[in-house]
């Protein structure tokens, strides 16, 4: 019995030296799985002498219900997509900087800095864009994959097939594309028809995951899958008949950013992340990982051949994508009842 | 009897479903080990023997990632399988040494409360309390919520052992002037020491093995080995996983083992 | 739980009498504070308004359970109609549960007997071999599964390699993955209690049996069956309680989609839902419902007394 309190007390006190000592500072990065490269994150620890760790998300909705579970003031960094950039602004989750706190500031496309839903980039740097849309087995599935019916009203032979992203924001905005209505229509009949689609899609549906979407392509669990481009592209690099559509009713087309979170423990290191992943080579690192187009000017003389021209990565020309919009509180309210609808 | 050709204790069809029965539960197990030495990247596809997926759990590059998951899972195993037993001897003492006192019944279902309540119950209260009183969540909380869970476990076999030791060796103690500390600490003790060693290995294993608990209280950056694994699972079934568990199967094979035997040593000097 | 119901009828002898409070009082501090008051909490929680994108707001609503009993339409002014869909997860998972303790009886008792009258050395060599897989990694042994019967996974592989099948069979993502899942990650804690029970049998009853002509099956469903009923009962038990609130087998096997009770909690304070009163809500009604299942085992464990 002494021995095992020894070994307990022993064990207590190297944890507790283990969190405390090793590095100058530390940094607590709240991301999406699979999004980062591990040696770029080994690189900043290693230039600035800072502890990172990091803790994953597969949803923009499932990293609002943590932070609003306690989790905010725990974290520095967060990577929102662009609709949540502005409802985390509202509900005040969301330091701000002043550009001369980074370097690097001057790196952002133009293009990418007065922004919708953060004008002027007070809380958040570009990080990733993308398109959400699926990907098809060519061998398994031959026909048309031009249309988001594929998704929402699928031939027989695709029943029981397709994964679905576990993102409310994403699925309700395509099926909104789909029927041809805008996102967060107020007009009640427009929702219940919307609300009566997906009723009808989800008989075809196998499965909800995001963090599963690469997984059940590659493996052949599923013929169709919702996915991201760059993921899509790293589906495709593992196995061959996967194709990324665009299909003609449009995709879902985001931003993700890097936002500097309130009550950060560390916001100087946030800060000097933010900058670091504002030069050129490791914006480009981020790129020629997950496979998005990279926010940065002075980039893309960094992509690897793969990233160039991957096909996920260059849309055809004529192809529309639209950003996701945040919807009010009363439309939100009957989202979420067509969401739970969905998933009961 | 002998001429009797029925033998009582067999039923036609109870030994191939025993066998049946080892089967189902060895096979998936065996199949996860053989397909951690596949060379190949394809993780259906056989390519033939090899270690490199050990080799990359030790030094790929998600190796510091499960590092330290697999640290703070067994520093958390530790912590908490330590006060567990600590808590639990203390209880099982109170309930089967102590005689008759108030809140002795009560007592009894609160140290069972644990494994009564489901864990996906005990995870979402964990997880309302500590934010409620605004405990950030973290390292701690997770050895608070494991400890609280693994005491019925500790309980168990520490009071089963306790209720089979006479107490006539304490009696014979406190007749020699002993003091109760010193009945219980030089006498009662090394009796139990088989007892609290089982207890303390089923709450480390408890602790080791429990994922639903951790993914709701655990805080910013701190992974354990079942949450750092589910994490990596989700997201497809990579062959340094089937190492991972590999690994993980032997040391949990090896530990009960050791348990086992501890406990059949105890048995023999009783 | 069997082990632990009996002794709290025998006090035992008062060697520490008078320390018995001072010694409980660890494990009522630890487990009332960090247990106890939590349940507590999350019954008042469960009485709370929602707040708009997840947490509470501190107003008594009884919204969490009407919306789990009644659906009012898409925009919420409908006249309430009964709401099927979460009775139907939580039947559902009574009914995923109730399959996989089935499935567990009948390959779980023939087992626990077989045990139980092996001779002394072999059966523990064979109590042993049950408990092995019990001590690995609950995950890990659902991972295992899940990689076992993909449709690209060896079983398929293994089927269609001897010719038995010529497509796979889909297995994932069902609720027969699900179950099966269920049934392997429980099926120790029904052999063990049950074989418990055989060992305590009393072979003279099959022998009284057996002179007065009863057949085997007879012996078996007449004498037998009532007389390890105690230990059928706990396995059931210890099967069915967390097979109802699992979550990960349907989430790593069921795809997500086949929700079970304890995906549907899940989703309420780590997914997209973030419906705090409703996911306190649901756990207390799940709990409840363990409470009577094991209120029910304890009357009868008393009644057999």
């Amino acid at each position: 019995m002494n021995k095992l309190l020894l070994a307990g007390t022993t064990a207590v006190a190297l944890t507790l030296s283990a969190g405390v000592a090793q590095a100058a500072g530390n940094l607590s990065i709240y991301h999406w799985f699979e999004y980062i490269p591990q040696e770029l994150l080994d690189k900043f620890s290693k230039e600035h002498d800072v502890k990172v760790t990091m803790d994953t998300f597969d949803s923009n909705e499932a990293m609002l219900a943590a932070l609003k579970a306690g989790k905010l003031g725990s974290y520095d960094v967060s990577v929102p997509g662009d609709y949540m950039v502005e409802i985390m602004a509202q509900e005040g989750m969301l330091d701000t900087f002043e550009r001369s706190e980074m370097s690097n500031f001057g790196n952002i496309d133009p293009q990418w800095i007065d922004v919708g839903f953060d004008m002027g980039r007070k809380s958040s740097i570009p990080y990733q864009i993308g398109t959400t849309g699926f990907m098809v087995n060519r061998k398994a599935y031959k026909g048309d994959i031009s249309s988001l019916s594929v998704l929402f009203d699928p031939p027989a032979e695709l029943k029981g097939k397709i994964n679905v992203l576990d993102s409310q924001g994403e699925v309700m905005a395509l099926a909104a594309m789909y029927m041809g209505i805008p996102q967060c229509s107020t007009d009640r009949d427009q929702l219940k028809k919307l609300n009566a689609q997906l009723q009808k899609s989800k008989e075809s549906w196998a499965s909800f995951g995001s963090d599963i979407a690469k997984d059940v392509l590659v493996s052949g669990d599923a013929t169709v899958g919702m996915i991201y481009n760059g993921f899509g592209a790293k589906a495709r690099s593992e196995n061959a008949d996967l194709e990324y559509a665009y299909p003609k009713e449009g995709y879902v087309f985001w931003m993700d950013n890097v936002v500097l979170l309130k009550n950060a423990p560390n916001r100087d290191n946030a800060i000097k992340f933010m900058n670091f992943l504002l030069e050129p080579e490791n914006a480009a690192a981020v790129t020629n990982y997950a496979q998005y187009i990279s926010g940065v000017t002075g980039a893309d003389k960094y992509f690897i051949d793969d990233v160039k021209n991957a096909p996920e990565l260059n849309p055809p020309a004529g192809q529309k994508g639209a950003f996701i919009e945040a919807c009010s509180q009363e439309v939100q309210k009957v989202y979420d009842t067509i969401w739970t609808n969905l998933k009961k | 009897m002998a001429s009797r050709k029925l033998d009582l204790r067999y039923f036609p069809g109870f030994r191939p479903l025993t066998f049946l029965c080892l089967f189902l539960l060895y096979a998936p197990l065996i199949i996860v080990m053989v397909y951690s030495f596949n060379d190949s990247i394809s993780i259906t596809k056989w390519g033939g023997l090899s270690l490199r997926w050990y080799h990359e759990v030790f030094f790929g590059p998600e190796a510091p990632k499960f590092q330290t998951a697999a640290f703070n899972s067994l520093t958390i195993a530790l912590i908490a399988a330590t006060l567990a037993t600590a808590i639990a001897t203390s209880a099982a003492t109170a309930m089967i040494r102590a005689g008759n006192f108030k809140g002795r019944s009560f007592g009894f279902v609160l140290i069972n409360l644990p494994i009564m309540v489901p864990e996906i119950v005990t995870a979402v209260a964990t997880l309302i309390f500590f934010s409620a009183i605004g405990f950030t969540t973290g390292y701690l909380t997770i050895v608070i919520a494991h400890t609280v869970f693994c005491i019925p476990f500790a309980y168990l076999p520490i009071a089963a052992r306790m209720q089979s030791i006479d107490n006539t060796y304490e009696q014979a103690a406190l007749d020699l002037y002993a003091t109760k500390f010193a009945a219980f600490k030089l006498v009662l003790l090394p009796l139990m020491a088989p007892g609290i060693f089982s207890g303390f290995l089923l709450a480390f294993i408890i602790s080791l093995d429990d994922f639903i608990i951790t993914n709701f209280v655990k805080g910013a950056g701190i992974e354990t080995l079942p949450t750092a694994i589910f994490g990596s699972v989700k997201r497809g079934i990579q062959p340094n996983i089937m190492a991972i568990s590999t690994l993980l199967l032997v040391v949990s094979v090896v530990f009960v083992t050791l348990s086992y035997l501890v406990g059949r040593t105890g048995e023999k000097s009783k | 739980m069997a082990a632990a119901g009996a002794n709290i009828s025998k006090p035992g002898s008062g060697i520490y009498a008078g320390s018995g409070v001072a010694l409980m009082l660890p494990s009522w501090l630890i487990i009332g504070l960090f247990l106890l008051i939590p349940v507590l909490l999350m019954l008042v929680y469960s009485f709370l308004t929602k707040e708009f994108r997840g947490g509470v707001i501190w107003e008594f609503s009884l919204d969490a359970y009407d919306q789990f009993f009644f659906y009012r339409g898409l925009f919420g002014d409908e006249p309430p109609v009964l709401e099927w869909t979460y009775i139907g997860i939580f039947w559902r998972s009574i009914w995923q549960a109730g399959a996989a303790t089935i499935f567990c009886l009948i390959i779980g008792f023939p087992t626990a007997w077989f045990i139980a009258t092996r001779s002394g050395a072999n059966k523990s060599v064979w109590l042993f071999l049950i408990t092995i897989p019990y001590w690995v990694n609950l995950l890990i042994r659902t991972i295992s599964m899940k990689f076992l019967i993909r449709d690209t996974g060896p079983l398929n592989e293994w089927l269609m390699w001897i010719g038995v099948i010529s497509e796979p069979i889909h297995m994932i993502n069902t609720n027969f993955a699900v179950q099966l899942g269920l049934f392997y990650s429980y099926l120790p804690f029904m052999v063990l209690p049950i074989y418990a029970s055989v060992e305590r049998y009393n072979f003279a009853l099959s022998e009284a049996a057996a002179d007065l002509y009863a057949s085997r099956w007879e012996t078996l469903r007449l004498i037998i069956l009532p007389a390890v009923k105690p230990g059928v009962i706990a396995g059931c038990i210890l099967v069915f309680v967390p097979s109802l609130g699992a979550f990960l087998a349907p989430d790593l096997l069921g795809g997500a989609k086949t929700f079970m009770i304890g995906s549907l909690i899940e989703e309420q304070f780590k997914g997209n839902a973030g419906n705090w009163p409703f996911g306190a809500a649901a756990s207390m009604i799940l709990l409840s419902m363990v409470l009577v299942a094991l209120g029910y085992y304890a009357r009868q464990q008393n009644r057999e007394a």
